[in-house]
């Protein structure tokens, strides 16, 4: 086979394949601030890996490094445990799905499909029959003969993951593959590439900056804001245990409030006195999210509880599976609180309604600023 | 009394006429009357002075065809062959050259690449007749080019490279390179770098990449920088007038000769007509032809 197939550099460390160590990296365009900073992240082999941030928070770049396709200022990247610095993209065992699909229009879906295997020198029995093989787990084999012009968003989409696929990556990259699909088949496709990744037990790289995505789909979640990693973990623990206001908010609708600590566990705030079970550290911030809150009916307030609040209902909007009430405490400020609408509508409640409202303990998260 | 459907087909037809109407107006006046004017003196006899006289007759157009009094001869078919050769070779090599030039320009930064693209430009807005001079001079007898040609032995002693087949086809490559570059560059202007980077993802690099993620991209704007070239360097006149000599005859050089040299009007109109028929087919035929080859890469011109 041609240039392209030199061997790969050996390995550095033990990583299984498919693993991604990153240390460092920082890339900086045209002497403006850091677009990617001084990122470490360990990524697991056969793991559904997101970045999640607002754009330009430095996601897409970071993907692009490990593609290959920019080059990081500082820092190492090793895939594999094999290092990256001198592996020009086409030779590295990585896969991307573009955000536009970069389908080629000359060829069809089949050539598209196979193209990667055809620069990689597989010859013609063998690379129909791989190409067959993914079409038809992918579902598109009736368009095999199409033009990509020809095909519908979520086509589209089937056939750009399929051209990733194929070669058997060690990596898959995906550039917010979804985003120009409606919500609907954005949906479907979401469960079709988990499980995919699932089955097929690939490394994917996922970049979006929907959280309702990321949450649905990740192993784990990386938040990025600035360039810089905010917080690394299991999606439940980012979003349930946030450690800052940025991943706190960027992950869904949230409570914060600054707090003055007041010793055993008690905490003075904008609502009032609030009983805490973490342990108060450094952080200066409650945070509580707004399915936590239990609301009452006025008439009906537990007694002998800690963190019970008497307010009116000040906005009441209904969103079919929940409602989202906004509440103006007695003890001063508003809460925002979401009940879900599993009862019959007499547990509604409507703007002007006295209610109470109790954040139980041990829902409280402190977080930084 | 009009009805608004009536006064809205009034009003269409106007606008209509009034955006048609000047190209129409070019088309008639310097073509479709000089075609029918040609086509008419194509049919008259010659005089001793070569002007058309009567009676009507189909000699000229025997006479394109290869026959005269002293039977037929392969002369005209053997210059149309030239002319054909000249102008695929012009083409190919303008092609060639085009490609390095629009992608050196592509990666300058954007502000340098209009002055860039102007310099491509410029020469043609010279006189072609001066600068085909300067052509006879850079590949005559006394220049370096042809001190080399003649250590290789390529070219005899005392003699240039011009005149000669080679000066033409150097000439007219030279003459329609910008014709080549421009829609080149507005099509590479276009390009989806995206595409490029999905060739690298998938494992092509170098010239792989480029054949597959690059040159398809390009084709619409090459095929029109082949009409561009290959019609005008078929029929071109000054070039291979000056730098061709005898034996390099094209067919442009051929209908001049029945104008100026030894004058006979109707043999002239009769290869006017015919090579405008053989243009005409050979752009139908390529439409038909790249059309069916891609179906993005249809020449647009």
């Amino acid at each position: 086979m041609p240039e392209s197939m030199t061997s790969p550099p050996p390995p550095v460390s033990a990583a299984p394949r498919g693993a991604i160590s990153l240390s460092g990296i920082t890339r900086i365009f045209a002497g403006a601030i850091p677009a990617v900073d001084r990122v470490d992240l360990e990524i697991q082999a056969g793991e559904f890996f997101t970045l999640l941030g607002p754009s330009g928070c430095g996601k897409t770049t970071l993907l692009r490094m490990i593609a290959g396709f920019e080059t990081p200022d500082a820092g190492r990247i090793l895939i594999s445990g094999r290092e990256m610095q001198d592996v020009p993209a086409h030779q590295r065992a990585v896969n991307t799905v573009f955000q536009s699909y970069a389908l080629f229009p000359h060829l069809n879906v089949e050539q598209n499909i196979g193209f990667g295997l055809r620069m990689q020198g597989v010859k013609s029995p063998e690379r129909k029959k791989r190409v067959d093989a993914i079409m038809e787990l992918l579902q598109i084999g009736q368009f095999a003969t199409r033009n990509a012009a020809q095909l519908s968003g979520g086509q589209r989409q089937r056939v750009a993951l399929a051209r990733a696929l194929v070669n058997e990556p060690e990596v898959v990259l995906l550039d917010e593959p979804l985003s120009a699909l409606d919500a609907k088949l954005r949906n479907e496709l979401q469960i079709e590439l988990l499980r995919m990744q699932k089955r097929l037990g690939m490394t994917f790289i996922f970049v979006t900056h929907d959280q309702h995505e990321a949450l649905v789909m990740s192993d784990r979640i990386a938040v990025m804001s600035k360039g810089r990693l905010q917080q690394v973990g299991p999606v439940l623990d980012v979003y349930e245990k946030p450690r800052n206001v940025f991943v706190a908010e960027f992950l869904g609708l949230s409570n914060i409030w600054p707090i003055n600590p007041l010793g055993g566990g008690l905490a003075e705030t904008a609502i009032g006195r609030l009983q805490i079970t973490t342990p108060i550290g450094a952080e200066r911030l409650a945070m509580i999210r707004p399915e936590k809150i239990w609301i009452f009916n006025a008439d009906n307030t537990p007694a002998n509880t800690p963190n019970v609040f008497p307010g009116i209902v000040r906005e009441a909007i209904y969103m079919g599976a929940a409602t989202q009430y906004r509440i103006e405490l007695a003890t001063g400020g508003f809460i925002l609180a979401y009940d879900t609408n599993n009862q019959a509508a007499e547990r509604s409640w409507r703007a002007g309604e006295a209610v109470a409202v109790e954040l139980k303990p041990n829902n409280i998260m402190l977080i930084d600023a | 009394m009009k009805t608004a459907v009536q006064t809205e087909a009034r009003a269409r037809s106007i606008r209509l006429w009034i955006t048609s109407g000047p190209g129409l107006f070019w088309i008639i006046l310097f073509l479709l009357i000089p075609s029918i004017v040609l086509l008419g003196i194509g049919f008259f006899t010659a005089n001793d002075y070569g002007s058309p006289v009567l009676p009507l007759t189909t000699t000229p157009f025997q006479q394109v065809a290869g026959f005269s009094l002293l039977g037929w001869d392969d002369g005209n078919i053997i210059i149309l062959l030239r002319s054909l050769e000249q102008a695929v070779i012009a083409t190919v090599v303008s092609a060639l050259l085009s490609y390095p030039i629009v992608f050196f320009i592509m990666t300058r930064p954007a502000a340098l690449r209009p002055l860039l693209l102007l310099f491509v430009i410029l020469p043609s807005w010279t006189n072609q007749v001066v600068r085909t001079y300067a052509w006879l001079e850079l590949l005559g007898p006394n220049a370096p080019v042809t001190w080399l040609a003649h250590a290789l032995g390529i070219v005899p002693p005392d003699l240039g490279i011009a005149p000669g087949a080679f000066a033409v086809t150097t000439g007219l490559a030279y003459n329609y390179l910008p014709y080549m570059i421009v829609p080149l560059y507005a099509s590479a202007e276009k390009l989806d770098w995206t595409l490029v980077e999905a060739g690298r993802d998938l494992y092509a690099s170098g010239i792989r990449l480029f054949w597959h993620a690059v040159f398809p991209q390009t084709v619409p704007g090459l095929l029109s920088g082949v009409i561009f070239v290959a019609i005008p360097a078929f029929g071109d006149y000054i070039v291979p007038q000056l730098l061709g000599g005898d034996k390099s005859l094209m067919i442009g050089s051929l209908i001049a000769n029945q104008f100026t040299e030894t004058p006979d009007w109707p043999y002239g109109a009769a290869l006017t007509i015919i090579t405008l028929v053989f243009t005409g087919a050979g752009l139908v035929a390529f439409r038909i032809l790249t059309r069916r080859i891609g179906g993005s890469g249809e020449a647009t011109i």
